[in-house]
């Protein structure tokens, strides 16, 4: 059991609230995913789970034990950091080695980690070599095996594919998902690429301004943000906001109280005639995508996206009808 | 065309340091070759003036001493600037102050310095009172007699610790400074107490800073003198020491050039001794 429990964690920096009395609670065995902007705090939570950072106030607990005051070797986690921080003194197989010897374990028990977290990140070839023997990419492999070859309930991660070139990240990341439901640690995983986190997550929260304005599942947060920040940072195209007084007129009224509509690109259905419930729009720009179109287009004085199917190829300039799917229409504050 | 040109560009850099160093290093090097090794009246090649060296009654203690003070100094040097580079760097508060104050030495001179320990060391001096009005002992005691071999290498040993341990710890704490803290975080992570975060990672990842240092301070332990002189006056004969005394007090530059080049050559070999000992397996400069 490695439950993790963040109470009402305060970390200030001079003035400036890193974390501002975040609470959160990740479920044993758990795939959380720290989502947000540059700055948010997602790094500087994470290193409080791990203790690197000693907080202002506020408690961890990790499998129910309060680890607060716990230095980070005591509170039974793995991680991998954004520079890897693989020893380079160390062979690979002394870097994998690392913690497993540091924590005493038998030679046998060592080798058969070591061989084994090796194999499932396809990186038996390199056991010999040094880091600086390595490309990017299989230096990340090595710190990926050195945490996963410990055995410790929590995994943290942080920006782990984020040196990585587009294609290879596409790869690890496919990779780390199958490792990592495998591997079946409780994993906190720190990322800003909002579509890692959709693929990787159990559960998602996003940051901002070190707090957590949501929690959810990849789904959830996609389909129902709980603001405009959520929504527009998570998904590509952003979620697109209209004011809501605009839309009476095709029959759709706010609740009171709500004065925004957040409406993905994908739940509009776009017609080239007029048509009852639709927003008359005139294209500015289109952008084929190969399985589909992307239109920047004006409402009023509003704009917004819209997917279409490939074969529609309006002219810029030209008027299209857009109707939003009801059940996708998010009112907000 | 291109290509050469700009291949050039870094000879042409390490240029100026070159002409530097072959007027001011090489040339004198090869002048005190040759003094100890021609004839100065033939111009042949001779072992002679080599010889005289070998057989003078103080080249044996000289060497030995030299050698014992390197021995003995060097490991005290290194483990006290260690742990103050270590301390330094564990930025406490102060540590930056203490890193000033404890650098001053640095800039006192060789001889300065041996004045400061000799005062301590001396007959009446601050020492002996202090052990005779604590009454610890009857009356002072002869620390610096030619009859006290050992202490007078303990003195001198002090003197040049306290002297120039700062110049090593200064070079470890730029090391230190250089090693990424993710390294340490990532020791700490995966378990590592204090000591063999020390012993497992600081230490690997400072070795180039520890080569820097053990050849530049064995280099200049060869060298000890003036420390000696003010501490030990005759008291101990260092190669150094010879090598300064045939040249002035008995005139025969031959002789105080051989002892030169034996100077040199230990240098060298302890240099290369260092280079070769801790080189990097990994061919990572860091
Ligand atoms: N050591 C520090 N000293 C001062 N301020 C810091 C320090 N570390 C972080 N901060 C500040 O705390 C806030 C949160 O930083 P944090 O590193 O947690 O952000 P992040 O979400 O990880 O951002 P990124 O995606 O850029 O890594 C930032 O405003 C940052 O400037
Ligand atoms: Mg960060």
């Amino acid at each position: 059991m490695a439950e993790i429990q963040l109470n009402h964690i305060i970390k200030s920096y001079g003035k400036a609230r890193a974390t501002n009395d975040v609470s959160l609670t990740i479920k044993d065995k758990e795939f959380m995913v720290l989502l947000g902007p540059s700055g948010c705090g997602k790094t500087t939570l994470l290193r409080a789970i791990a203790g690197l950072e000693a907080i202002d106030s506020g408690t961890v607990t990790i499998g129910g034990r309060d680890v607060t005051n716990v230095p980070p070797r005591f509170r039974d986690i793995a991680m991998v950091f954004q520079s890897y921080a693989v020893f380079p003194h160390l062979t690979v197989w002394d870097n994998i080695a690392f913690g497993l010897r540091m924590k005493k374990l038998p030679d046998t028990e060592v080798k058969k980690r070591v061989e084994m977290s090796a194999e499932m990140l396809r990186i038996t070839d390199y056991l010999q070599r040094f880091p600086a023997q390595l490309s990017g990419g299989q230096r990340q492999r090595v710190a990926v095996a050195r945490a996963l070859a410990m055995p410790s309930g929590v995994l943290l991660m942080g920006e782990p594919l984020s040196n990585l070139d587009a294609l290879l990240r596409l790869d690890m990341r496919a990779e780390l998902k199958k490792l990592l439901r495998d591997a079946g640690a409780t994993t906190v995983y720190v990322t800003h690429d909002q579509v890692e986190a959709l693929s990787l997550g159990d559960r998602i929260a996003v940051m901002k301004q070190g707090v957590i304005l949501q929690c959810d599942s990849p789904l959830r947060v996609y389909d129902h943000p709980v603001d405009k920040f959520v929504g527009g940072f998570i998904g590509n195209p952003p979620m697109n906001f209209l004011r809501a007084a605009g839309l009476a007129a095709i029959g759709l009224i706010a609740p009171p109280g709500y004065d925004l509509v957040g409406i993905r690109a994908e739940n509009l259905d776009s017609f080239t005639s007029p048509m009852s419930g639709a927003l008359e729009a005139s294209i500015l720009v289109v952008e084929p995508l190969g399985s589909h179109n992307l239109i920047t287009a004006k409402v009023g004085d509003e704009f917004i996206k819209v997917n279409t199917r490939a074969e529609l190829m309006p002219e810029p300039g030209s008027k299209l009808w857009l109707k939003p799917m009801p059940d996708k229409v998010r009112w907000l504050k | 065309m291109t290509t050469r040109r700009t291949n050039l560009t870094p000879y042409l850099l390490v240029a100026p340091a070159l002409v530097f160093m072959a007027i001011f290093f090489a040339y004198p090097m090869v002048e005190a070759f040759g003094l100890a090794f021609r004839d100065n009246d033939t111009g042949a090649l001779t072992l002679s003036y080599f010889q005289k060296m070998v057989s003078d009654v103080q080249f044996q203690p000289a060497l030995t001493t030299t050698l014992l003070l390197i021995v003995i100094l060097i490991p005290i040097q290194f483990a006290v600037a260690l742990a103050m580079a270590l301390l330094v760097n564990a930025k406490l508060k102060g540590a930056s102050l203490f890193l000033y104050i404890y650098a001053i030495p640095l800039a006192v001179s060789e001889l300065a310095a041996g004045i400061v320990w000799f005062n301590i060391f001396t007959n009446n001096g601050f020492l002996n009172s202090l052990l005779v009005q604590s009454g610890l002992i009857e009356r002072p005691f002869l620390f610096l007699s030619y009859q006290n071999q050992g202490w007078l290498i303990l003195a001198v040993v002090l003197a040049e610790a306290w002297r120039a341990t700062s110049i090593i710890m200064v070079i470890l704490v730029s090391g230190l400074q250089s090693i990424p803290s993710d390294y340490l975080e990532a020791a700490e992570v995966f378990g590592a107490d204090q000591f063999r975060k020390i012993t497992k990672v600081i230490l690997p990842l400072l070795r180039p800073s520890l080569q820097v240092a053990l050849i530049l301070r064995t280099i200049l332990a060869f060298q000890v003198f003036g420390v000696a002189l003010a501490v030990a006056g005759t008291g101990i004969s260092l190669l150094a020491g010879e090598a300064y005394k045939w040249y002035y007090t008995i005139r025969n530059p031959n002789v105080a050039a051989a002892y030169a080049s034996v100077i040199l050559i230990l240098s060298i070999a302890s240099t290369v001794v260092f280079l070769v000992g801790l080189r990097s397996k990994n061919g990572e400069a860091l």
